[in-house]
């Protein structure tokens, strides 16, 4: 064990052998923190194949079903009424929601898969800490891509079709919005990953609630299970997220930013739940 | 140093982990020795905070292990060779870890280096071959230069060429007054690398022992006679002050005294030896005689003292020429 021939005081003293000191004198005073974790986290996340694959199969998603649509529209010279042309990117959005939750199930529980997690624990014993590490750069990082990519569909969708400017308020709701909302998404299926620790089971629970209720809203012919099948309508994924575009399924239901509040209360409850089972089970 | 007190350890009404107490020492290699299921990784895990304990507790230099605040420099861990991320380089996987514990990345270079890996930094650890997978590990261990070091079975699956850098990287390190603990299920590998040894079986502690001790009380070496006149000779040994005991195969073992002089007292009394042979029980047989004792407590508690199986003499007796493995067993009812 050599020092490391590096420009600072090396932080690595040679020993002197049955040393007993509490701590080595160059040691340094701050203790580590959240920082250092997002940084550790920040490289595991950029340094796997399938950060580049998920969320680029995303980008291509909304680009191509976006500009598809807006093509087709054109091209068929069809009206599109009182529709926002912004509306036009939830397709994409809704089937890249599934690449973002994809993500954020392996960003967990592929360390189970591995093993991994082990190191990562023995590394930081701060369970929380991993946790919310993990939590924060999947959050920014596929809040970010989502946002930056639903903003230029937009742009090129109101350039494609000349429906009437958006205002700024729809251009938010479709961008930082929809931003936020399939980042809130991605981040409840890595709470789910957290609790379950099986990417395959995990991913599946989530495209289950994603597309399940409003499924069986569609199935749902009795007259008594109406006011079920009305709510299933209001507060299914597909339509909270249809309201970001002031387009919702119903006219009834969360509109707009209430559907980001929702899936925020419901993320955080479970976060909370990952969190608490975090520090019980063993590993 | 590590210190356990009490660790206990129960999946539902199984225990894995039995009360174990003992402390693991600095400036030495450590041998934590348990046949497969012993409860070894188990306790490793606790150890590092990875499993709760269900009763007692663990501590490192004094301190819990969560109270640690970067684990990295004070213990450093090989679990599982494979416990990395398949699809990142070396070097990341390093990085990462360094990372959440401030450690320069210079360090990860470095420690690539020490392993002999600088050359595969880059390479996605998924493609490494099983050694390469283990000096990785190894690398991940020596990452914050800690001073102790804990190997779970750092040498299975490997080559000698392997074998033989990890046991002289761990003396090495215990050289330079490092704690070294390390797990093997090999008596023969622990001979060759530990000063010191732990020995678990079914979760209890079997033996907490210096390896010269261990070697010494267990690497008995007698004498093994047989002859057509047994009893004549028993006889005569015993004339001479030299006591025999009936080792239950027509052949007599005798301790402590050279076979030359066994070999000459027969002929001065014209006795026809068939066999005349120095014997010494292997380490290998001292261990597992030791941990089959305990998983035989434990299985057939309510059948304590059964002989093991009846077949053994009778094979021996056939079988004309060793019966090394006889010897062995009834050595054990003997020591028992």
């Amino acid at each position: 064990m050599t020092t490391p021939a590096a420009p600072p005081p090396p932080p690595y003293p040679d020993r002197s052998p049955g040393r007993d000191g509490e701590q080595a004198p160059s040691a340094p005073v701050r203790t580590p923190g959240l920082g250092d974790a997002v940084a550790s986290e920040w490289t595991k996340i950029r340094s796997v194949r399938s950060t580049v694959w998920t969320l680029g199969v995303m980008v291509l998603l909304l680009l191509g079903v976006g500009l598809l649509t807006a093509v087709a529209i054109r091209a068929a010279d069809a009206d599109l009424q009182d529709e926002p042309v912004l509306s036009l990117g939830f397709f994409g959005v809704l089937l890249g929601s599934i690449c973002v939750i994809t993500l954020g199930v392996l960003t967990i529980a592929s360390e189970y898969g591995t093993g991994l997690i082990r190191t990562t624990l023995a590394v930081c014993p701060s369970r929380s800490r991993v946790l919310i590490a993990k939590s924060i750069v999947f959050f920014l990082l596929s809040f970010t891509v989502t946002t930056v990519t639903a903003g230029v569909v937009g742009v090129l969708q109101t350039a494609i079709l000349d429906g009437g400017t958006p205002t700024a308020g729809e251009w938010l709701g479709a961008t930082v919005g929809v931003g936020l909302y399939v980042a809130l998404l991605g981040l409840l299926a890595l709470a789910l990953g957290a609790v379950v620790r099986h990417s395959a089971g995990a991913i599946t629970i989530m495209i289950g609630v994603v597309l399940l209720p409003l499924v069986l809203a569609m199935f749902m012919f009795t007259d008594t299970l109406d006011s079920v099948r009305q709510v299933l309508f209001e507060y299914s994924i597909p339509s909270q997220l249809a309201s970001l575009y002031d387009t919702p399924i119903t006219l009834s239901g969360p509109s707009g930013w209430d559907s980001v509040l929702i899936l925020t209360c419901v993320t955080a409850v479970a976060m909370g739940a990952a969190l608490a089972s975090q520090d019980r089970r063993d590993v | 140093m590590i210190e356990l007190d009490g660790l206990t350890k129960r999946f539902g009404n199984k225990v894995a982990v039995d009360h174990l107490s003992f402390r693991v020492r600095p400036g030495m290699v450590t041998g934590f020795l348990g046949p497969n299921g012993a409860g070894k990784s188990t306790t490793m895990r606790m150890m590092l905070d990875l499993d709760n304990p269900t009763s007692g507790s663990v501590r490192i230099d004094g301190r819990h292990y969560h109270e640690l605040q970067e684990p990295l420099k004070h213990i450093g861990a090989l679990l599982d060779a494979k416990s990395m991320h398949g699809g990142r380089s070396a070097y990341n996987n390093l990085l990462c870890l360094a990372q959440s514990n401030r450690i320069p990345a210079s360090r990860v270079s470095h420690v690539l280096d020490t392993v002999g890996l600088s050359a595969v930094a880059k390479k996605k650890s998924k493609g490494f071959s099983l050694g390469m997978g283990q000096r990785l590990g190894i690398a991940a261990a020596l990452l914050g230069d800690p001073e102790i070091l804990m190997f779970d079975e750092p040498v299975n699956g490997l080559d000698p060429e392997g074998i033989h850098w990890i046991r002289n990287l761990m003396k090495a390190l215990a050289a330079e007054g490092r704690t070294i603990f390390v797990s093997s299920h090999l008596m023969s590998e622990m001979a060759l690398t530990a000063d010191h040894l732990i020995v678990i079986g079914q979760g209890r502690l079997l033996a907490d022992t210096s390896m010269a001790d261990f070697i010494h009380e267990n690497s008995r070496s007698f004498v093994r006679v047989r002859s057509p006149e047994q009893e004549r000779l028993r006889d005569l040994l015993h004339a001479a002050g030299i006591e025999a005991v009936a080792s239950g195969e027509g052949a007599l073992e005798i301790d402590g005294v050279a076979p030359e002089r066994i070999g000459e007292l027969a002929a001065e009394h014209r006795i026809v030896l068939h066999e005349l042979s120095s014997q010494r029980a292997s380490l290998e047989d001292a261990f597992m005689q030791m941990t089959a004792g305990s998983v035989e407590y434990h299985a057939h508690s309510e059948r304590d003292g059964a002989q093991p199986p009846p077949v053994g003499p009778h094979w021996g007796d056939q079988w004309d020429g060793r019966t090394d493995p006889g010897s062995g067993s009834g050595d054990v009812t003997k020591g028992a």
